[in-house]
């Protein structure tokens, strides 16, 4: 397949997301301008003014008309996606790391970073239909992880939140009463921080990638280890494909392996397994840093990497791809 | 897409006329579609400047880049203005390019291969075609898979005609008068005479792992070299001499290993190996310090 490259940021990717419809892809880089591209020929929309900060992560509605992003500058901007301008700021005490829209749209996830005197802390927002209704309050704010929260996601029907953070811990709770529900089991847990998050497109499973160079497929429900898959270098990112039984996981420090001749596409590879069998089925090299971001289209045919070098690859599958056999 | 064009000069319009006179001379124009590998030719048929008949066959590649089904909204938003640092962007802008480079889902083995099947030794022929091993060809006996030609048992049999193909031993007498027989570049600090600092650090030893491999061919480059050297272990450093005017190898480059055993073993498995129409000679970049 041939990438299509996107150089819109100047500095390295850290979320990428793509909209319900997969015509839209929204990236967001530590350089303060989330990014919005077109699926199918990375050709670019728009971009996002008005963060003062590494902007970590986004999540964009279900109809694509109202994008939220989170940032280091410790606010949580919403925005109006056709026109990028912006509808609604929450202030916070600390960079918010992760933020998600509930199932319906009308609630909001965020987790933000332990700092100074406080603790590391999930809020849930109410989203008004109107943004000129729009109040700051929190419906809910848990506290309790110790380290930084990663990510935060909405369980099934929004009735828990899933949160993950550099505690390795995976932890579901009630998104009513705020009480923790369940607990990752330590012995089967990552050993090491949890980069990153990512649901499966029916809800009944989720991906959990961390720095102790493996991914695990959790059950939602229940909080089951179902499976796990390792690499070689600390993983940063994964998603799982909603058409096929696939998993793809991306990262990588691995100093040594990189060489400065080498001129040729870059040496970091997103890694493709086989969901049941956990076995590697191929990588796709070409980013020339560690991959930062991953997001699968949802019509399963093309995926997006974002790195370290602030390059976007779309790429749109061969044909083959779909008659891969282990 | 790849597209192969072989196109007659251009016609000149004081001789249109003409042409339209005889068009009814050409065969028409036939289109082979796109078959299942979307291949897709067109054959025309021309008169050039001298009013010969001339068949220009344009074959291009069809390839279907995404099924654009959108939906209604998706297709709305296509339309949509550009906004934020996009409103002052041109058709022409870099941002967005598709790589030049064809990059596939590569696979980590051969798919259907058992673990098993690696572990058989057996024949080393039967090694050969497993695939990604080195191929080692033998020029004195001819027997492949085996041996390198320096390390041929058969040597006797038919000795390399080449005999600047060295052998790691022989070049270990020429510490004491560096390359006095060939002439060579003998540096600094390896002169009769010089001082030597001792205790190298990280970068010394580095360099010290340095083989220099010379007799290359015109066009072998970095990459190549990084290449061969690889199965032998990890390459910090490859150089290639290269002629800044021509843009050729001046046939000559250094490889700087991590190991120093790495670095042996590349002396010894690839000096005389045949590489691109020439006998590689590989040594130690220095004479070889104890």
């Amino acid at each position: 397949m041939r990438p299509i490259l996107m150089k819109g940021h100047e500095r390295p990717l850290t979320f990428l997301k793509y909209n319900r419809d997969g015509d839209l892809l929204f990236s967001c880089a530590k350089d303060h301008t989330p990014t919005v591209w077109f699926a199918d020929n990375g050709e670019r929309l728009g971009t996002y003014r008005g963060h003062n900060g590494a902007v970590w992560t986004c999540d964009v509605s279900r109809d694509s008309m109202r994008l939220l992003t989170g940032s280091a500058d410790q606010t949580v901007k919403l925005w109006n996606v056709q026109t990028g301008t912006q509808l609604y700021t929450f202030t916070f005490g600390s960079p918010a790391r992760s933020v998600e829209f509930a199932i319906g749209d009308k609630l909001a996830v965020i987790t933000t970073d332990p700092f100074m005197e406080l603790t590391s802390a999930i809020h849930v927002k109410r989203i008004a239909k109107d943004p000129t209704k729009q109040t700051e309050e929190s419906v809910l704010v848990i506290k309790g992880p110790q380290g930084r929260i990663n990510r935060a996601v909405w369980g099934p029907l929004n009735s828990t939140i899933i949160s993950a953070g550099e505690d390795a811990v995976i932890r579901i709770w009630d998104s009513e009463t705020g009480k923790l529900l369940r607990e990752s089991d330590k012995e089967s847990g990552h050993k090491k921080t949890i980069t990153s998050l990512t649901k499966a497109a029916d809800g009944s499973h989720f991906l959990s990638g961390s720095l102790d160079k493996s991914a695990k497929l959790w059950d939602t429900r229940t909080l089951t280890l179902i499976k796990t898959y390792g690499t070689e270098r600390p993983v940063n990112a994964v998603t799982m494909s909603p058409l096929l039984d696939h998993v793809v996981l991306g990262g990588g420090q691995d100093a040594s392996a990189v060489t400065t001749t080498d001129h040729r596409a870059g040496k970091f590879e997103a890694k493709f397994y086989d969901k049941i069998l956990q076995e590697e089925i191929g990588g796709v090299k070409g980013h020339f840093g560690p991959i930062n971001a991953l997001a699968f289209n949802p019509d399963g045919k093309s995926f997006s990497s974002g790195g370290e070098d602030g390059y976007v690859r779309l790429h749109h599958f061969d044909p083959d791809y779909f008659n891969i056999k282990i | 897409m790849l597209i192969d064009k072989n196109e007659p000069s251009k016609l000149r319009w004081g001789e249109l006329e003409e042409d339209d006179d005889l068009d009814f001379l050409l065969p028409p124009k036939e289109v082979i579609g796109p078959d299942e590998n979307g291949i897709k030719k067109v054959i025309e048929y021309k008169f050039n400047e001298e009013g010969n008949k001339v068949k220009i066959t344009t074959t291009t590649r069809v390839r279907k880049l995404a099924k654009a089904r959108l939906s209604k909204r998706a297709l709305e938003r296509r339309n949509w203005d550009k906004f934020g640092d996009a409103v002052r962007e041109d058709v022409g802008s870099r941002l967005t390019m598709v790589s030049t480079e064809e990059i596939l889902l590569e696979r980590p083995r051969a798919p259907g291969t058992k673990q098993e099947e690696m572990k058989v030794a057996g024949d080393s022929l039967a090694q050969l075609s497993k695939g990604g091993a080195v191929l080692m060809v033998c020029r004195t006996c001819g027997k492949k898979g085996d041996h390198w030609t320096s390390k041929c048992p058969y040597k006797d049999l038919a000795a390399p005609v080449e005999t600047f193909v060295e052998k790691p031993a022989t070049s270990e007498t020429s510490v004491a008068a560096p390359g006095a027989g060939k002439g060579a570049y003998v540096p600094p600090s390896m002169r009769a005479g010089a001082e030597r600092t001792t205790g190298s650090d990280m970068r010394r030893r580095n360099d010290e792992n340095s083989v220099r491999v010379t007799n290359l061919s015109e066009d072998t480059r970095e990459p190549d070299l990084h290449e061969l050297f690889r199965p032998f272990g990890s390459v910090t450093r490859v150089y290639v001499a290269m002629d800044q005017k021509t843009g050729m190898s001046r046939g000559f480059g250094f490889v700087n290993f991590v190991n120093r055993e790495d670095a042996q073993r590349a002396i010894n498995k690839l000096n005389g190996y045949g590489y691109d129409n020439l006998i590689l000679r590989v040594e130690w970049a220095t004479p070889r310090t104890n």
